[in-house]
């Protein structure tokens, strides 16, 4: 799926601990445009529910939730 | 409407630093604004000095090196940057206590920039009302 949505920002946050993929997730959220699809990468086991319900919270669309090799890839699109 | 937590720090150990340091990004992820409030031991974990030694905890001391050296080894951020994090990325404000402060003779140059303002209790209960109050 991310093959085809390519996102305009990567945020790699692997290797950090809660809260920290989830805040730096937020912290490109607030510098992005709308309509830009921003990923991120985590090692952190919360982060694979933490980012999903913030981005639905945030009233952000979830382009999906991808398991990789050794880390959770989430992609989002900032809808407003 | 998004809500408030206001959330007193007032042990200085690093546990519950962190803890309140956590739940601050946590709240700021859920757009809640939060109003951090040092006092006692708290307020003196502040000091730009650092003259005010930094204990894991009070309980659990059997485990204090360990857990020490599971923070260090995975490089987890400290409580500070941690909060530093959560002000820059939310609507996050960081009070010192004004009692703490007169008694120590703390001013508010003597602390991290982090502190927006040293306030009294009053107007500290005025900032958290109409939302939760956390005492860590």
């Amino acid at each position: 799926m991310t093959d085809e949505v390519k996102p305009d920002k990567v945020v790699d946050a692997r290797g950090a601990f809660c809260p920290g993929p989830l805040m730096e997730l937020i912290k490109a959220y607030k510098q992005a445009k709308v309509g830009d699809v921003i990923s991120v990468y985590s090692t952190d086991s919360g982060t694979k529910k933490d980012a999903p319900a913030w981005i639905k919270k945030s009233g952000n669309e979830l382009i999906g939730v991808y398991d990789r090799d050794g880390y959770v890839e989430i992609v989002m699109k900032k809808s407003k | 409407m998004p809500g408030k937590i206001s959330i007193l720090m007032v042990s200085g150990t690093i546990d519950k630093l962190m803890a309140g340091a956590v739940i601050t990004s946590g709240a700021v992820a859920n757009d809640m604004e939060i109003n951090v409030f040092f006092s006692f031991f708290g307020l003196l974990n502040l000091k730009k000095d650092n003259s005010f030694p930094q204990t894991l905890s009070y309980e659990g001391v059997p485990m204090t090196d360990q857990m020490m050296k599971v923070l260090k080894e995975k490089n987890v951020p400290s409580w500070l940057d941690m909060l530093k994090n959560a002000k820059e990325t939310g609507n996050v404000k960081v009070y010192g206590c004004a009692l703490m402060a007169d008694l120590l003779g703390v001013k508010k140059d003597d602390l991290d920039p982090i502190v927006d303002d040293i306030v009294g209790v009053g107007e500290f209960v005025s900032m958290a009302e109409g939302g939760q109050i956390l005492f860590i």
